[in-house]
């Protein structure tokens, strides 16, 4: 398998305080894969690193492209889509704006419409409330939301940010399959940073560890996700 | 019993090492009121005269920042205030032949009034909307002067003259020394308690609504009635240095008190550093001498002048005077 | 009943102005989350530039034209130049360097073109609209002017991908730059727009009000009343909010006794705080969503 993102010797911080310390890593593509850590190790830094939105050092390959000095837009045309974390709903827009701003950088149009209809149809939810303000929309109904409008970009790769924070365990679940789906159906690879690494794991082909802004550990999902020993002192469940 | 000799060596060494920086910081509180004492001394009574609008304008300085710098609100509107202390002053001294002693606090009590009456609408204003509020009230204060109904107490377009007091008691000074340290000791007074005001209970809550409103909210702090106080003292020390004002320039008029007015009082503390108290007495220089100085850089330009030395200040010193100040006597800033 | 019919009717006709003025102020504010106090000022500047490609002899409209395509680069770049090094000062340093826009354009325009007051030709003629005693053929065509205006604003907002984009860069800057929104050149061209729209309004405005530098110092209040009346968040709102203003203006000096011109601004003022106070979000506002 090829690596769609290859990652080395990431180094970050905000301000004077540095928060990674070279970290590495690859994504293999159309794999989904696990970012885990306990808060304030450095998870959603190293999302935002990759679209540039944080003052950084290290390589960052994307399908054999360095992302070295681009800016996010930039980025994002090369299809990386980012729900970050607290879903980043343009609140004042309706709900179908929000879904046409995550396909900003496409330009064909019939293609669009298409897209906004699948999405439509993997989350029905979303088409009863599209003339409504995204910010009357439910917790929920935003992360939702935010899923669909990054797929709106037909990435190629997609970095979530806690998908499930704030979600009932149901609705949690059915965000999984979908997301699971999503990377079947969509031959979208995935990088997942999650609290709840049971699930993350579950729909995980593989997973790192990060502790303090570095990569303790790393290996296959379903392993980590059976060995009892890791689980209890990095992953505290 | 062994600890005390050595904290007093460290302290020592500490003021060996940084040496005139810690005396200059140390008095120069009582330096600069020394300043201010004999100024006059040695000035003419035109220079008395502009030292003595630079205390008035201090004044209102430290009144913006008991709203702004403090509790976080915007007043571009303060000539409201100003211009209602002048007129109030103005009217208790030539209407009701009273002294201007008497004048003074009652302006005060009436710009208070003034400014409670318009908090309690506005209290709940946040940011930018209080600020336009705060605009249309400045704009509309001149209009509201000149109307026909109060004319025989106002005096129309025209305005009102008042005579210069006399210098009482036989006291050696000239009538505008006289004047310059009765504004100087108001002035002072104003400065103490707003300082001991920042220090108090009252200080804490409004320090917390400048941080963050809802936060202060949360922790029980009664936002609109500190808001209220927060608009009724900044109101009252305004109306008390317009009434100063018009007592030393011995004029009121509609045209004194326009929305540049304000303008000048809120530019006054930006210059001066916001909740800096120290710098309003910068942030005044710069509303007496500024203006005559970009008029005579150039005649037809002062207004781009002044606009330009505005930004100037933004750019390179975005916290007024306590930056240059801190600067100069190697302070690191803490926020606090 | 006729009298008053004619007095909305001049209402309306100098509640375009503040139609205008308001329009170009919720412009400014959704681009970049403040109110301009030099609004006016550059509007004013605007009507100069276009008094002087006429002075040159170039014909109206294109001396229109052309003012329109200054304006647009004036105001980008005093974004870029002034205003974007201060993006993450607060909100206090913005204001003062509002005020020292205001003070360099009204004085520099005075510098450049004097104080005396000049005539400025308006492009419907110096004629009454349709022979109508109240209305002039400039006021009815300004009244058109910004309705086209504002039609066009909508279509832009509403059905443009950069409209959008705009949008979205004024509600969630940081997600707006991960769906691939330029937001720094989004917060320029929203300074372009409402500099060019302050043109247009300070070319309809200055045959009314005849061109000098201080033309705007009123207007701009009322311009303020308006927009905040119909809602900072909805240009539709604040044209309408403009034009209610003007009408009501009217109608006060008409049948309030011995209000006249005295107890205008200070209506205008209580019109500002009573909305603030009963209905923040103005007429046609949205509300905000806020989330702590
Ligand atoms: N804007 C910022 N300025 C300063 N420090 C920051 C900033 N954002 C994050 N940090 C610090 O960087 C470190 C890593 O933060 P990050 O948000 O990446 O953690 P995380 O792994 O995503 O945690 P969580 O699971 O709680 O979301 C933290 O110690 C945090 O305090
Ligand atoms: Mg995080």
């Amino acid at each position: 398998m090829t690596a769609l993102l290859e990652v080395n010797d990431l180094r970050a911080q905000y301000g004077a305080v540095r928060v990674l310390h070279g970290m590495s890593f690859a994504l293999n593509e159309g794999d989904v894969t696990a970012l885990l850590g306990s808060n304030g190790a450095g998870k959603t830094t190293t999302l935002r690193a990759i679209c540039n939105s944080v003052s950084h050092t290290g390589d960052m390959v994307f399908d054999g492209i360095a992302l070295r000095g681009k800016s996010t837009e930039a980025i994002v045309k090369l299809g990386i889509a980012h729900v970050p974390q607290g879903r980043g709903t343009f609140t004042k827009l309706t709900v179908e704006e929000n879904l046409q701003l995550g396909a900003m950088v496409r330009r064909n149009r019939p293609d669009i419409v298409s897209d906004m209809d699948r999405m439509y149809g993997y989350f029905p939810k979303l088409k009863e409330r599209r003339t409504q303000q995204a910010g009357t929309l439910s917790g929920g109904e935003q992360q939702m939301l935010a899923v669909a409008r990054a797929l709106m970009l037909r990435p190629r790769l997609m970095l979530l940010d806690e998908p499930s924070f704030g979600l009932a365990p149901l609705i949690v679940q059915s965000l999984f399959d979908i997301l699971r789906k999503i990377n079947v159906e969509e031959r979208v690879t995935v990088l997942v940073v999650e609290q709840n690494a049971n699930l993350a794991l579950q729909i995980s082909s593989r997973a790192y560890v990060v502790e303090t802004g570095c990569i303790v550990l790393s290996g296959n999902a379903s392993e980590i996700a059976s060995n009892e020993a890791i689980r209890k002192s990095y992953l505290g469940c | 019993m062994s600890v005390l000799p050595d904290t007093s060596i460290a302290r020592n060494d500490s003021t060996s090492s940084i040496g005139i920086r810690t005396i200059l910081l140390r008095w120069s509180r009582p330096l600069a009121l020394l300043v201010l004492v004999l100024l006059p001394l040695a000035a003419s009574d035109f220079v008395t005269f502009q030292l003595t609008m630079l205390l008035v304008y201090a004044v209102a300085l430290i009144a913006l920042n008991v709203l702004t710098g403090f509790t976080g609100q915007f007043s571009l509107g303060q000539n409201a205030f100003f211009g209602i202390g002048g007129y109030s002053a103005v009217i208790v001294v030539e209407h009701f032949h009273l002294s201007y002693l008497l004048g003074i606090p009652v302006a005060g009590v009436i710009a208070a009034i003034a400014g409670i009456l318009f908090a309690f609408p506005a209290l709940r204003l946040k940011g930018v909307y209080l600020a336009l509020a705060t605009f249309a009230l400045g704009t509309t204060i001149p209009q509201l002067l000149k109307l026909d109904y109060i004319e025989q107490w106002t005096g129309g377009v025209q305005g009102m003259m008042i005579e210069k007091p006399m210098t009482p008691l036989g006291l050696p000074l000239s009538q505008d020394a006289y004047l310059y340290y009765l504004t100087l000791t108001i002035a002072l007074g104003i400065y103490i308690l707003s300082v001991n005001l920042l220090h108090s209970k009252t200080g804490r809550a409004m320090l917390a609504i400048r941080e963050n409103e809802t936060a202060a909210a949360a922790m029980g702090v009664d936002v609109a009635y500190y808001k209220t106080i927060a608009f009724g003292l900044s109101a009252a020390f305004t109306g008390v240095s317009g009434a100063l004002g018009a007592i030393v320039i011995q004029f009121v008029s509609p045209d004194a008190y326009t929305i540049q007015l304000a303008v000048a009082i809120f530019l006054g503390i930006v210059i001066g550093g916001v909740g800096w108290l120290p710098g309003t007495i910068v942030g005044a220089a710069f509303i007496v001498f500024v203006p005559n100085v970009a008029e005579s850089i150039s005649k037809g330009l002062s207004g781009a002048v002044f606009g330009v030395l505005i930004l100037l200040v933004i750019f390179v010193f975005p916290r007024g005077a306590q930056q240059v100040c801190d600067r100069l006597l190697g302070v690191e800033h803490k926020k606090d | 009943m006729e009298l008053f019919s004619n007095q909305v009717l001049a209402g309306l006709a100098t509640g375009a102005i503040y139609a205008c003025m308001s329009l170009s102020i919720v412009m400014i504010y959704q681009a970049i989350d403040h109110l301009n106090f030099a609004q006016g000022e550059m509007a004013m500047a605007s009507a100069f530039i276009a008094w002087q490609l006429i002075q040159w002899g170039l014909p109206y409209w294109v001396a229109f034209g052309l003012t329109i395509g200054l304006s647009f680069g004036a105001g980008f770049a005093i974004e870029r130049s002034l205003f974007r090094p201060l993006a993450d000062a607060p909100v206090l340093t913005h204001v003062a360097g509002f005020i020292a826009l205001f003070a360099i354009v009204n004085s520099g325009a005075g510098m450049i073109w004097g104080f005396t007051i000049k005539e400025f030709p308006s492009p419907f003629g110096n004629g009454q609209f349709l022979g109508s005693e109240l209305l002039s053929a400039h006021q009815a065509g300004m009244i058109g002017a910004t309705a086209l205006l504002l039609l066009s604003l909508y279509v832009f907002f509403e059905f443009t991908r950069v409209g959008l984009a705009m949008r979205a860069a004024v509600s969630n800057p940081e997600s707006a730059r991960l769906v691939g929104v330029n937001v720094s050149w989004m917060i320029g061209l929203g300074w372009a727009l409402a500099a060019g729209i302050g043109a247009v309004a300070g070319m309809f405005i200055a045959p009314l009000v005849f061109l000098e530098p201080n033309m705007m110092g009123g207007i701009l209040v009322y311009g303020f009343a308006g927009a905040v009346l119909g809602g900072l968040s909805s240009p539709l709102g604040a044209v309408l909010g403009g034009f209610m203003i003007g009408v009501f203006e009217n109608l006060i000096g008409t049948y309030v006794p011995g209000a006249g011109n005295q107890l205008k601004l200070p209506i205008a003022l209580f019109l500002i705080i009573a909305i603030l106070r009963l209905r923040p979000q103005g007429l046609l506002g949205r509300a905000f969503v806020e989330r702590v």
